[in-house]
């Protein structure tokens, strides 16, 4: 360690390996995981989610729900930035997961053609 | 070096206790389990150090969650990946329950033990991967490190301490900013500084918790204060029984050599450092610092006369700083956030908080930090969880053997270096251990003083022969042997071995005593004048026990465990005890159901 700037560039570089237990603020992913999404292929869509977040190296905290009801649009993934209402995809197939993550979670456009339902910030919580 | 996402991070505790309590099999088969749905890579594993609620290991928290799993059992672990890491589902059934109203807490902070703590020296510990630089890097360590090396003089370093306000947590509260400065100002070629990590006090693993959960931690607080007093050289003094902690320390020297953090020119600054660690074998006088360092030097570890202080003439001659894990510990707190922050916390004169290992009749046995001057009923009732069983309680030992003993009615002083003192006990290193109405006063400080006799070092006569004597004293009053007068010579006694011992251990070792002549010596006149113990532990005195045989069910559970076979009667009849064979150890009354035994008045 040759100086103090060294160790934050460290730093920063580190913190990625940290997200899960400090993911306060992220923008949240969330995955339909009940039987009705297990059986549609949701464990598909979460390894395709988990290669993007990988690849691009991105801030996010990503979590599963159960059945809510719309089991006839699963896989459901959701998408939430922080502060904005909750998106829910339907229909998703790993090959979605690519233009979600890029357009929604990175560039804050929302994947119209996908989107099943909304819910509006404190909505439904 | 990539970093690598994984969605969900499951933190196993694996301090020692959680250790005990069976963490190595929980992570044997969560490695199965995650195999089992293909789930290795989407989820991380990590062991980390004590969070503290040892009474619920094995510890689990599921992370983006922070989930908190307790008292887990390899029969559990399919549960929690199928259900929670699988499907995003909560495994209520081993959530904590709250202690009085049984409900179900789900995350860490909401828990009551957690919630009125104020973790400063313990952020990390449970947290984060104790044997991973990156991970003690990432949540921002060495930082304190860098400013203090790049953008502080040592003096400036000296300085910020001494306006935190920071005392020595090994238990005297001398101000550790100070002895740094005194160190600094002895000209010498050659400085040392040690940790003294050589916890010893029955019930005390503060020190052990800290090692063994964020190691990195100690070394950049040492790193601070050799950088301060101009110190190359520093040594860790650990006792061998600790093998977890010094084989997390000894990964964590190698990790901070390699990364540069340990060794020359550490941060471009010019400053070289490197750190031993030197394993103890356990004698309880050791922890004395002059005792410690002849240790070190390869002598026997008996204490010599100060002055010369260690400041002056210490390791091997050359000025040395002695401090204790947890006061190294609050070091990083306080470069990083300022003295302000720290002193923010805390009392006026105790500046910050305090590690307490709870232990004894006490619901959550466990590790805690509080902010000073919280009072002892909020850490036993509010953090704590009470007596155990709902009994009443009866006094809390803190200090360890050369603290002393304060009882319920006092349960209200705050936590703090002057208010300990004035209640005859000190704060000691951080043991606290509850006592209940079952407890002999008189048997608790024979156990401690059986302590500190047999380890003392045998140099000064008044520690060596003096509590040899107030032990015999002890012993026979124990036994029904008490005669007036006693008591009077043990206070005798024990004032004059505290007046003139040379080090601390005999300065303090009739403490429990005297604190419990203080608060308890009805317990004491009851032993020796009525030859009875109140609490029933002290076997073997006074009268026979006699067994009402109108309350008898004839049960006979009496006579399978009378140690003496005094007690005879048939089946579903009357039993008796013969009173010439009855020892009077009382073990038949606590076994009987419907009390019916009781000792003959």
């Amino acid at each position: 360690m040759k100086s103090l700037e060294e160790l934050r560039r460290l730093r920063e570089t580190l913190q990625q390996d940290m997200l899960a237990r400090n993911g306060d603020g992220n923008p949240r992913i969330i995955v339909g995981m009940g039987t009705c999404g297990i059986a549609a292929g949701a464990r598909e869509v979460m390894q395709a989610i988990m290669q993007q977040v990988r690849e691009r190296n991105i801030t996010v905290t990503i979590s599963q729900t159960g059945c809510i009801g719309m089991c006839e649009k699963e896989p459901l993934m959701d998408v939430q930035l922080p502060g904005k209402g909750r998106i829910t995809y339907g229909h998703v197939t790993p090959k979605d997961v690519e233009s979600i993550i890029v357009q929604h979670v990175i560039n804050g456009q929302i994947v119209e053609d996908l989107v099943v339902a909304r819910l509006e910030e404190g909505e439904g919580q | 070096m990539k970093p690598t996402f994984y969605r969900s991070h499951v933190l196993i505790c694996t301090g020692t206790g959680c250790k005990s309590s069976g963490a190595s099999q929980i992570e044997a088969v969560l490695a199965k389990e995650l195999e089992k749905h293909n789930l290795q890579d989407e989820i991380k594993v990590v062991e980390t150090g004590c969070h503290g609620f040892c009474e619920k290991g094995p510890i689990m928290i599921v992370y983006p969650e922070g989930v908190f799993y307790c008292r887990v059992k390899p029969d559990d672990v399919g549960q929690i990946v199928e259900e929670h890491l699988l499907k995003g589902r909560i495994v209520d059934r081993l959530l904590y329950q709250e202690l009085h109203t049984e409900a179900s807490i789900p995350t860490y902070r909401e828990i009551d033990f957690y919630k009125k703590q104020h973790r400063i020296v313990l952020a990390n510990c449970g947290r984060i991967d104790p044997e991973s630089i990156e991970e003690y890097i990432a949540v921002g360590g060495y930082e304190a490190c860098g400013k203090a090396l790049t953008e502080m003089t040592p003096e400036e370093v000296i300085a910020e301490v001494k306006s935190a306000g920071l005392r020595g947590r090994g238990g005297a509260g001398f101000p550790t900013g100070l002895k740094w400065e005194l160190t600094r100002k002895t000209p010498s070629d050659k400085k040392y500084i040690i940790c003294n990590a050589d916890e010893g006090d029955p019930g005390a693993f503060m020190d052990r918790s800290l090692l063994e959960g964020d190691p990195h931690r100690i070394i950049e607080g040492m790193i601070i204060g050799a950088y301060a007093i101009g110190a190359d050289e520093g040594y860790i003094y650990v006792r061998a029984e600790y093998p977890l902690a010094i084989h997390r320390l000894q990964i964590a020297l190698n990790q901070a050599r390699k990364y540069g953090l340990l060794g020359e020119d550490i941060f471009g600054s010019g400053f070289n450092f490197d750190l031993h660690i030197k394993k103890g074998a356990g004698a309880f006088v050791c922890g004395e610092e002059t005792a410690l360092m002849a240790s070190i030097e390869g002598k026997r570890g008996m204490p010599r006369p100060k002055p010369p202080f260690p400041s002056v003439s210490g390791l091997w001659g050359k000025p040395t700083n002695i401090n204790n894990v947890e006061t190294f510990g609050n070091v990083p707190y306080i470069i990083k956030n300022g003295a302000e922050a720290f002193r923010s916390v805390g009392t006026e004169k105790s500046a910050g908080t305090k590690v307490f290992a709870l232990t004894g009749k006490i619901n959550n046995t466990g590790l805690v930090e509080v902010p000073m001057g919280m009072t002892l009923r909020e850490v036993i009732y509010d953090i704590g969880g009470g007596v155990t069983g709902g009994k009443a309680l009866k006094a809390v030992q803190i200090g360890g053997p050369s603290g002393g003993c304060i009882p319920a009615e006092l349960l209200d002083i705050p936590i703090d270096y002057e208010s300990l003192n004035e209640v005859g006990a000190m704060m000691g290193s951080g043991g606290m251990v509850v006592m209940d109405e079952t407890t002999c006063m008189v048997d608790v400080a024979r156990y401690f003083l059986q302590f500190t006799q047999s380890e003392s070092c045998g140099k000064c006569t008044p520690c060596r022969e003096g509590t040899k004597r107030m032990l015999e004293i002890l012993d026979r009053i124990c036994s029904g042997e008490g005669q007036p007068g006693d008591l009077e010579l043990l206070e005798e006694l024990g004032n004059h071995i505290k007046d003139t011992s040379l080090c601390q251990l005999g300065g303090s070792a009739p403490n429990p005593v005297l604190s419990t002549l203080r608060y308890f010596r009805d317990e004491y006149e009851a032993h020796i004048n009525d030859k009875r113990c109140p609490a029933n532990v002290c076997a073997g005195m006074g009268a026979p026990y006699v067994i009402d045989e109108l309350t008898c069910i004839g049960c006979s559970l009496c006579a399978r465990f009378c140690p003496m076979d005094a007690i005879s009667g048939d089946k579903k009849k009357p039993h008796k005890i013969d009173p010439e064979q009855c020892i009077a150890c009382g073990v038949c009354a606590g076994k009987c159901p419907v009390h019916a035994i009781s000792q003959a008045s």
